[in-house]
């Protein structure tokens, strides 16, 4: 099988994925980066249980996209809460905590 | 493979449950199933006893969990990928007693700030639920729904107060590290099943295995395995949250994520490390050794500068994670040893961590400011509460007779035990940084003792029959452990190494 492929795939999302967490400025675009992640993290959990022909990276997958669902829902609500009080979602603006 | 899955549901048989082992987690679902429907059915009126049933609660989920310690058996549900024994209890315990004290001091807390006080509950009990549920995690879906579920109402928590920037502000950056951290956690967790073929640790354990150079694979499972832990243990260099998430969050969650939330992260990890791949000394062993020595140096330095308390002991938590990891970084060597000092310093720390938030908060309830300056004669008009903080402090700094030195003791005594260089190296560094945190821990006591209140003004104050129970509650422990060092001893000399498999 070609796993090599797949993991490639995996490990470029991921990447894409860091850099945006890393650079965006918008909650949202960051929130969207994160999910890059978790889908390269779905691949690689798929190519690998499809390699050894165990329904565990299959089932860890399903798992993974549940609770993925459970966290944007709570990451919105929390970024809307953002949005109501400041009428901006820029993360450089989120400064009045440091030191 | 999915017909293939088709096929086998015809046949599936339900694996047989030892009901007396999943005990804990089902009494506290079973109250915040219950807090939540009061909530649903009483709506306003619910306000009275919701923090009633929450605590009374949480003492019920202690019965299964003495029940199960008395019975002694080590048990293994779901071919392994439950595992209650004597560790899993420990930290059960120390989970749901945490807890017990966090509701305390919401008792009072979040009624007056006239918050939406019954979700508040449900959401404690079901974080604490999935801590329990992590304490017997040994399978990579058990422990990624445990970290999940701990972590999702703990970003609420944070960002509790509605109307409050800072609230907001401490919870978004919780949530988007957190969220982070879990994404790079789960890639080195798939890289590990990848490696493995399985999701139990036990088999992870036999494929990563000792002998030989080890795969890219699994050097990259493990670098992101531990670097997403690090940022859920607030380690130096993944520790920025930690402070702003801290000062934003209301009190009484802050206590709840600067002891039970961290002690969760490093029961994660401990599960993964030493049932996943103790072994692998040679690629985990430097990297933690790393943000142990980060973490206790970088820590105790910008503590030394805060002005503001809860941010003092954010940055003391994250020091005190260092001197937790530091066991941890000779692992390999001494397994036992360094597992019964990480979890000896996790018990420690949470009754004299949580007795400092207690009378922050109190002190708090007079002064509405959470300054340092605030603590100023504190002795002259609450000596009680005076005598209390310095108790918690010099237990924190490490000065017997108060709890803290034994935990940095056999702290030292792990890393000694090593005896390799970088483990003495790691020792010497422990007891420099335990010489500079005694700094900014005993200006706080000087204060205290010995300068005059601010505008003279020598009120007492007035202590709310939970907050004394709290302080009680965390004093006493925090004193006996400091006298009677063999007590948590014997209850920490627990193997995980030997409780795994069934």
């Amino acid at each position: 099988m070609l796993l090599n492929q797949f993991l490639l795939l995996a490990a470029a999302l991921f990447c894409i994925g860091v850099y945006g967490v890393l650079v965006r400025r918008s909650a949202m675009l960051v929130l969207m980066s994160i999910e890059l992640i978790l889908n390269a993290v779905n691949i690689n959990l798929v190519a690998f249980g499809a390699l050894t022909d165990d329904v565990g990276g299959s089932v860890f997958a399903l798992f993974t996209i549940a609770v993925a669902a459970a966290e944007v829902g709570i990451g919105l609500a929390i970024v809307l809460l953002m949005y109501r009080n400041r009428r901006s979602i820029d993360l450089a603006q989120v400064d009045l905590l440091k030191g | 493979m999915l017909a293939q899955l088709a096929q086998q549901t015809e046949s599936f048989v339900r694996p047989a449950i030892d009901w007396h082992a999943v005990a804990p987690e089902l009494t506290l679902l079973a109250v915040g199933a219950l807090v939540t429907l009061l909530d649903i059915v009483f709506l306003e009126r619910g306000r009275r006893f919701t923090s009633a049933v929450a605590a009374v609660g949480l003492l019920i989920t202690m019965v299964p969990i003495v029940t199960l310690a008395l019975d002694g058996n080590d048990r293994s549900l779901f071919s392994g990928a439950f595992v209650v024994d004597n560790y899993a209890l420990v930290m059960k315990a120390l989970f749901v007693l945490s807890a017990y004290v966090v509701v305390l001091l919401s008792a009072n807390y979040v009624a007056e700030g006239d918050y939406w006080e019954n979700e508040y509950y449900g959401l404690v009990l079901s974080s604490v639920l999935g801590m329990v549920l992590m304490a017997s995690a040994r399978d990579l879906i058990t422990v990624f729904v445990a970290l999940e579920l701990l972590s999702i109402p703990a970003y609420m928590l944070a960002s509790w107060r509605k109307r409050d920037l800072k609230s907001n502000e401490a919870g978004i950056k919780y949530y988007l590290m957190g969220v982070f951290a879990s994404a790079i956690l789960l890639y080195g967790m798939s890289l590990l099943y990848g490696s493995a073929g399985s999701t139990l640790l036990t088999d992870i354990n036999s494929a990563v295995g000792a002998s030989g150079a080890p795969s890219a694979v699994v050097v990259l499972g493990i670098v992101f395995v531990v670097v997403g832990f690090g940022f859920k243990v607030s380690a130096v260099p993944f520790h920025t949250w930690a402070p702003d998430t801290y000062e934003g969050a209301p009190t009484p969650v802050t206590a709840f994520l600067s002891v039970a939330s961290k002690a969760a992260g490093f029961v994660a990890l401990m599960n993964l490390l030493f049932v996943g791949f103790v072994e692998r000394g040679d690629i985990y062993e430097p990297l933690l050794w790393v943000l142990a020595a980060l973490s206790m140096t970088v820590g105790n330095l910008i503590a030394l500068r805060q002005t503001n308390i809860v941010r003092m002991l954010a940055y003391s938590g994250v020091a005190q994670a260092g001197y937790m990891l530091a066991p941890l970084a000779v692992a390999s060597s001494v397994p036992d040893t360094a597992l019964s000092a990480t979890v000896t310093y996790l018990v420690i720390y949470a009754a004299m961590n949580l007795g400092a938030f207690v009378v922050v908060m109190a002190v708090a309830r007079k002064t509405r400011s959470a300054e340092i300056s605030s603590f100023n004669g504190l002795f002259s008009y609450a000596p009680g509460l005076a005598v209390a903080m310095s108790l918690f402090l010099f237990a924190l700094a490490g000065i017997p007779p108060f709890g803290g030195w034994f935990a940095k003791f056999r702290v030292m005594e792990a890393v000694i035990e090593a005896e390799t260089t970088s483990g003495l190296v790691l020792g010497v560094v422990v007891a420099v940084n335990s010489v500079i945190a005694l700094y900014y821990y005993a200006r706080i006591g000087l204060g205290m003792w010995a300068n005059d209140a601010p505008d003279g003004d020598l009120t007492p104050v007035r202590l709310p029959f939970s907050l004394a129970s709290a302080l009680i509650l965390t004093g006493g422990v925090t004193l006996v452990f400091g006298v009677l060092p063999q007590l948590v001893g014997d209850l920490t000399q627990v193997s995980l190494l030997s409780g795994i498999g069934g």
